[in-house]
């Protein structure tokens, strides 16, 4: 029971650093329609930022520098990329945004070289917060849990309770009208889109020392990302909270029990073969549950599309 | 933007055959069938093989992207169960349990690729767009992670290899050489691409582009816009299955590494940036493609930087790829304007080429500064050898590329009213007042 507990934590920590991703790319998405491949791309660059700026004045500073940064970039992207290749369609859009990923992947090895960096957590955070049952839970992921939290909460009273919230959830249902009012709304897309980007490089900075920073860490958290929006709903905030939580959970708790399909088959009636080895199912009877992990979110999300396309919480259809 | 009205006795009828038609497939032929001879050393054939097999699979790739507007993150998936279908066939032949000659393999690849894009096309082409993209994507993934899991086909982390000399002879070939491999994967280039394009010619096929372009007013002509995306996605399946085989036959090895998301997202890149919108466009770009690979990475570390800036500029800038380029001077050449152009674009391209050139050799050096071992200071570059820590060097190239982008861009204004000049019909200025 102590174990289940330990990986609620774990699972949390995962999906949540998983929301801060998604949070930006679906309201990216609800705001111009695109699905932007680079996503994953801000939060590595958010890492790199920070280590860089580290290796000056420590983690602190980085944690509020490296997102503006990468914000600034991500509405620049906006304005003289993105804007630009809109008038040729969406499908023209994603393969400029899937470019800028292998591109960005490339400028990042250009700088700073193939190999992992040595981003750390700062000392302050570097202490056991409490044990359970034996499991020592760090402080920094106590840190994570609450820092994503925090922006979860901020990010909502911005869009419900303010002024601005209001401009963006009006231009994100009727653009010209809110035009015809008076106000900027490309301006409102590359904000939208330098604060979607900017939340990912914050991502990228708190992610960066607990899963590593190195130039495959885009790649591996990308396709998840898209993942997590497609089976929450796309441009649903509740959506992608809730799916980012339960990606988080399904894969941690999968690569914790090592359930053998040996046992399920064996449970249902069905006789191991005698020569394993010659046959063609010995893969079935060999399976585990965290060799399967990795691939459940993937099914989740062909399973959603095909019986419920607007995902879980998703209004419209994509 | 380009004016199409034609003489209608000049209208292009499809169906007959023409001169017109039938000539550029005799001159690939005759081209496919020369080229071991000129390029003879077996290096150059190994590129060549490799070029052709990529031909294959961005012409499939085509079929959905260009021609069915079909946006897929997963293809190599189809082009991987081929291939690894392939090889399972071939190491029966060796095991002696059936025998087949070894050009009969790539056809067993493509039914196979076949057989898997019929199962997944059922519900991935429900829709086009981004849910057909999606779809690809998870597939993609699903199945390059279940490489690893599925070890009787896929065969794990060391993935599936055999030896392709153990099928029956065919006029005494046993495919032991590489020459004998290039004519195999020529001659089903040849047949595949030619299919491909008689495809594109069906009446399916030219649903295909109607389904693309306005999906809505193709339902309302009594087209089932599902279906006719499903019929060029099964298609495409097994000319990518084809490629897959050929893979399989020149290779030998299928690793997971062939069903990845990389893979599938060179392919798109190689696709795009020859260009979607002409049949010929995907042989441009993996023809270009693999050049600049082979010959950009034996010259430097920083080849898939640059690769992937190409791309970006030319989805931004040329979203027509290559093929596009080429084909927008189609109507300069009509008015028999092109010499008109050749003195602006001498002025402009010439200096933005050297500018890119000197760019290229700024982060050249600036990577060799940051990266050499220490005391290594020497680098060649464009046959000149220089230390890269010498600042007139640095100044040498920053100067030259600010000039030639300045000179560049002086001169784009001229270029720009040549190129006005070179699109206007003769005639055209007078009649409009």
């Amino acid at each position: 029971m102590d174990m289940v507990l330990v990986n609620l934590i774990d699972g949390l920590v995962t999906g949540l650093l998983l929301f801060m991703l998604s949070s930006g790319l679906t309201l990216i998405f609800s705001m111009m329609g695109v699905l932007n491949f680079a996503h994953a791309s801000f939060y590595m660059l958010g890492a790199y930022f920070a280590y860089q700026i580290s290796t000056y004045v420590g983690f602190w500073p980085g944690l509020f520098i490296a997102p503006v940064l990468v914000g600034l970039i991500g509405a620049m992207i906006e304005r003289y990329g993105l804007r630009r290749v809109h008038q040729y369609g969406h499908v023209p859009e994603l393969i400029f945004t899937f470019g800028l990923a292998l591109l960005m992947e490339e400028v990042v090895q250009f700088f700073w070289g193939k190999n992992q960096l040595p981003y750390e957590s700062p000392k302050i955070l570097d202490f056991t917060l409490f044990s359970i049952a034996g499991n020592a839970i760090p402080a920094y992921k106590m840190f994570i849990i609450f820092a994503a939290m925090g922006i979860f909460l901020a990010l909502l009273y911005v869009l419900t309770k303010t002024r601005i919230g209001l401009i963006i959830q009006a231009a994100l249902r009727h653009p010209r009208t809110v035009e015809a009012l008076g106000h900027n709304v490309p301006f409102v897309f590359m904000g939208v889109f330098g604060v979607g980007t900017g939340l990912a490089g914050l991502a990228g900075v708190i992610a960066g020392p607990e899963l590593g920073t190195f130039p495959g860490m885009a790649a591996l958290l990308g396709s998840i990302v898209f993942v997590t929006i497609v089976i929450g709903g796309l441009g649903s905030l509740w959506g992608a909270l809730l799916a980012s939580l339960l990606i988080g959970w399904i894969t941690t708790f999968a690569v914790a029990y090592n359930v053998a399909f040996a046992d399920i088959l064996e449970a249902l009636g069905l006789s191991r073969p005698a020569d394993l080895a010659s046959s063609a199912w010995r893969d079935l009877w060999t399976l585990t549950m965290p060799q399967i992990g990795p691939i459940l979110p993937y099914l989740l999300m062909i399973i959603v599309l095909v019986f419920r396309p607007y995902g879980l919480f998703g209004k419209r259809d994509l | 933007m380009t004016d199409r009205a034609e003489h209608p006795a000049a209208r292009r009828r499809y169906g007959g055959l023409t001169l017109g038609a039938v000539a550029p497939w005799v001159i690939g032929a005759l081209l496919l069938a020369v080229m071991p001879y000129v390029f003879a050393s077996n290096s150059a054939i190994t590129i060549m093989n490799q070029m052709a097999i990529t031909i294959v699979f961005a012409l499939s790739y085509n079929m959905l992207l260009g021609q069915g507007g079909m946006l897929s993150f997963g293809h190599a998936v189809y082009m991987g169960v081929g291939g690894f279908g392939a090889m399972h066939v071939m190491n029966w032949m060796e095991q002696g349990v059936i025998a087949l000659p070894l050009p009969v393999l790539p056809l067993i690849a493509g039914l196979f690729g076949l057989g898997f894009a019929a199962a997944i096309g059922i519900f991935s082409t429900r829709r086009a767009g981004t849910v057909f993209a999606m779809i690809s994507l998870g597939i993609g993934e699903l199945v390059a992670s279940s490489s690893v899991i599925v070890v009787a086909f896929f065969g794990g982390e060391e993935g599936v290899s055999g030896d392709r000399t153990y099928g029956l002879p065919v006029f005494g070939h046993d495919f032991g050489s590489q020459t004998e491999i290039y004519y195999l994967i020529a001659g089903w280039l040849l047949i595949s691409a030619l299919l491909m394009y008689l495809f594109s010619r069906t009446p399916v096929g030219r649903m295909a582009n109607a389904v693309r372009d306005n999906p809505e007013r193709a339902e309302f002509l009594g087209y089932s816009a599902r279906w006719v995306r499903y019929y060029s996605f099964c298609a495409s399946g097994f000319f990518a299955g084809i490629a897959g085989g050929l893979f399989a036959v020149n290779y030998e090895i299928l690793t997971a590494e062939n069903l990845d998301l990389n893979t599938s997202g060179t392919i798109l890149l190689i696709t795009f940036l020859g260009g979607t919108g002409f049949f010929f466009g995907p042989i441009i770009g993996a023809i270009v493609f693999t050049l600049l690979q082979t010959v950009l990475s034996l010259h430097t570390d920083l080849w898939q930087l640059y690769v992937g800036a190409l791309f970006v500029l030319t989805v931004m800038f040329f979203p027509g790829g290559l093929a596009g380029v080429i084909m927008m001077h189609v109507p300069p050449w009509r008015y028999g304007k092109v010499r008109a152009l050749i003195r602006p674009y001498l002025a402009a391209v010439l200096p933005a080429a050297v500018g890119l050139l000197g760019l290229a050799s700024f982060l050249e050096v600036l990577f060799h500064l940051r990266n050499a071992a220490r005391g290594e200071e020497g680098m060649t570059l464009l046959w000149v050898h220089f230390s890269s820590h010498d600042p007139l060097v640095w100044g040498v190239i920053i100067v030259v590329t600010v000039a030639a982008f300045w000179l560049a861009r002086r001169n784009a204004p001229a270029l720009r009213a040549a190129w006005d000049f070179a699109n206007t019909p003769p005639g055209a200025d007078e009649a409009r007042p």
